[in-house]
């Protein structure tokens, strides 16, 4: 009956920012670990390919490799790292700890909670790309104040991965299952999105797979900005990762509503 | 098998014991109405036909074999599983609609544990305090307080999992009081527990209902919910078979004096059942023998020179001579 009566938007309450915080928390405890991967594995990134490869690419799109490469792995790690935290750490949370379970017995919902767990994936996209852009502004990369423009994109962008990783976890019976998303969807976007390489070099028909896909048109709007330009097409590159994003929200809170409330 | 319906309405108004500890004095006169209730899985009626009106203030019982339907009944009374037909009011209000107000007003003791294992004890009220929206100074004189009832005041910064199994449960309980519930429900709450810690939490649960406080439990133990409740519904196939207090239960359905002896000495002893004033019966390696006249069945037994022992019937016998005595998976 009250399966019935579900209404298919998903709708979350206020009250989402007490589990946003709960996850807040957590991330504090284990704040170092956390921050160092951040700061540390973009420095890596950027040391190894920018200079390894820089040295044999030389100039792309009109910009030093490094460059180039820094403004595609603040992407790519955004996606990273909110699909993880929607994966993982979600699972542990939804099946291994009863985190959720727990909260259901108060006055939150299963919409607050798909919710908290999204907007929390996106900050933690965030956190990740606001240190790649530390980074990248103390190796000089980034000069131009329009990268802080990147950020709010990014922060939805990463909600919109969030929300699709959720998708993910709400069918999943164990951490395995996360190997066919991770193999089948993030590494081909991480690959054909013009994160390391223009997507030019591609043949027309891998273009227009890659831009059936987010990461693309994140990337398509943030290295203008991160390299003192305007992106053009802005509107359609946010509709489509604003439609991910609300698609996926829709499904995961269906579907992780059909697991648990039965 | 299929029993009459069972009345559950309570003989004895409870509003006396409404104390005005919790300052609710216009509550609704039942905590729990459920009416007709039904949940079918895979076309099996999980819970099949199910009224239960639970007064505010009282000690609720439900006891049931293993997949009887009381996790089910009260997974429902928690908005946790979709309700098939029938209604279920809870505080006056109704499910799912009203989900969400009733649930400020519900302190949940789930079967398994759900404490935060990223966090110490404190932080584990704090946060569960902060989803019902709660902080600041009161908060922390009730944490304080919910600290101390539940015996963890030295543990505040422990980690979870450095916490024995009792102290886990009294956190857990501690927790359901974060928002000063007018209703706590609790499934299996002593599940695991030591003598020792069970009897505690049971000083708890009776100090609850000494304030006001109503009460459903799910429970395996009879002798916790013989000792504990007001009143007990006992749930098999998705019905209730019995409602009323343990002492009514026991009037009503076995005879009042259990005598025991070993298989063995049954065995030599017992040519003729029915020439004895009782009724018998035989679990796993010894007999029970039910009767309203012990004197005459201890003396046969003497006469026979068997070793038995005597007692009085007890919920259990209740439940086993209700619910059978097959192995429920």
């Amino acid at each position: 009956m009250s399966r019935a009566h579900r209404p298919l938007l998903p709708r979350p309450s206020l009250r989402f920012i007490p589990v946003w915080r709960r996850n807040l928390r957590v991330w504090r405890k284990m704040m170092m670990p956390s921050l160092l991967g951040n700061f540390g594995e973009p420095v890596l990134y950027l040391l190894a390919f920018g200079y390894g490869f820089g040295r044999l690419v030389g100039e792309l799109d009109g910009m030093s490799y490094m460059v180039f490469i820094a403004s595609g792995i603040i992407c790519s790690s955004a996606m990273f790292t909110a699909s993880f935290e929607g994966m993982y750490s979600a699972y542990t949370r939804m099946a291994e700890q009863n985190t959720w379970l727990a909260m259901l017995g108060t006055p939150l919902t299963l919409d607050d909670i798909v919710f908290a767990e999204a907007v929390w994936a996106a900050s933690k996209g965030l956190i990740s790309a606001a240190a790649i852009l530390v980074v990248a502004s103390a190796l000089g990369l980034v000069t131009d104040v329009r990268a802080l423009l990147a950020l709010p994109v990014v922060f939805l962008a990463a909600f919109t991965f969030g929300s699709l990783a959720l998708v993910i976890t709400a069918v999943a019976r164990s951490y395995d299952f996360f190997l066919y998303y991770f193999t089948l969807a993030v590494t081909p976007m991480l690959l054909l999105s013009g994160v390391f390489f223009p997507l030019q070099e591609m043949p027309e028909w891998v273009q227009r797979l890659a831009f059936a896909l987010p990461l693309a048109h994140v990337v398509e709007i943030v290295r203008p900005l991160m390299t003192g330009r305007w992106p053009t097409g802005v509107g359609l590159h946010l509709t489509v990762i604003v439609s991910y994003g609300a698609v996926a929200l829709i499904l995961a809170t269906t579907l992780i509503h059909r697991r648990l409330i039965r | 098998m299929s029993p009459e319906p069972v009345t559950t309405v309570p003989a004895a108004s409870v509003a006396s014991r409404v104390s005005g500890t919790l300052g609710i004095e216009d509550r609704p006169a039942l905590a729990v109405d459920i009416r007709g209730l039904r949940k079918v899985y895979d076309g099996t009626a999980a819970v099949d036909g199910i009224d239960l009106a639970i007064p505010a203030g009282e000690f609720f019982g439900l006891l049931g074999p293993n997949g009887a339907g009381k996790t089910t009944t009260l997974r429902m009374l928690l908005g946790l599983t979709p309700i098939d037909a029938g209604s279920v009011r809870v505080l006056g209000m109704s499910i799912p609609e009203q989900e969400r107000e009733i649930r400020k007003h519900l302190g949940v003791v789930p079967q398994f544990d759900t404490l935060d294992p990223d966090f110490t004890v404190e932080e584990n009220l704090l946060t569960y305090a902060s989803y019902f929206g709660l902080s600041g100074p009161v908060l922390a004189q009730r944490i304080e307080d919910l600290l101390e009832l539940a015996n963890l005041e030295t543990r505040r910064r422990s980690r979870i999992n450095t916490l024995s199994g009792g102290m886990k449960r009294r956190l857990t309980l501690a927790r359901a009081l974060i928002n000063q519930p007018e209703l706590v429900i609790l499934d299996e709450p002593t599940t695991g527990l030591d003598p020792q810690a069970r009897h505690h939490l049971w000083r708890q649960l009776r100090r609850l209902r000494d304030r006001g406080v109503t009460l459903v439990l799910t429970t395996h133990y009879m002798e916790e919910a013989e000792e504990l409740c007001d009143r007990i519904a006992i749930i098999d196939a998705g019905r209730i078979i019995a409602c009323d207090s343990p002492r009514a239960l026991i009037a009503a359905h076995v005879e009042p004096w259990v005598i025991s002896l070993s298989a063995r000495s049954a065995r030599r002893f017992i040519a003729d059942p029915s020439a004895l004033p009782a009724r018998m019966l035989e679990i796993a390696d010894s007999w029970l023998i039910y009767t309203a006249d012990p004197a005459a069945v201890r003396a046969e037994l003497d006469a026979a020179g068997l070793p038995h022992a005597t007692r009085a019937a007890n919920l259990e016998d209740v439940f086993l001579r209700l619910t059978g005595h097959d192995l429920r998976e």
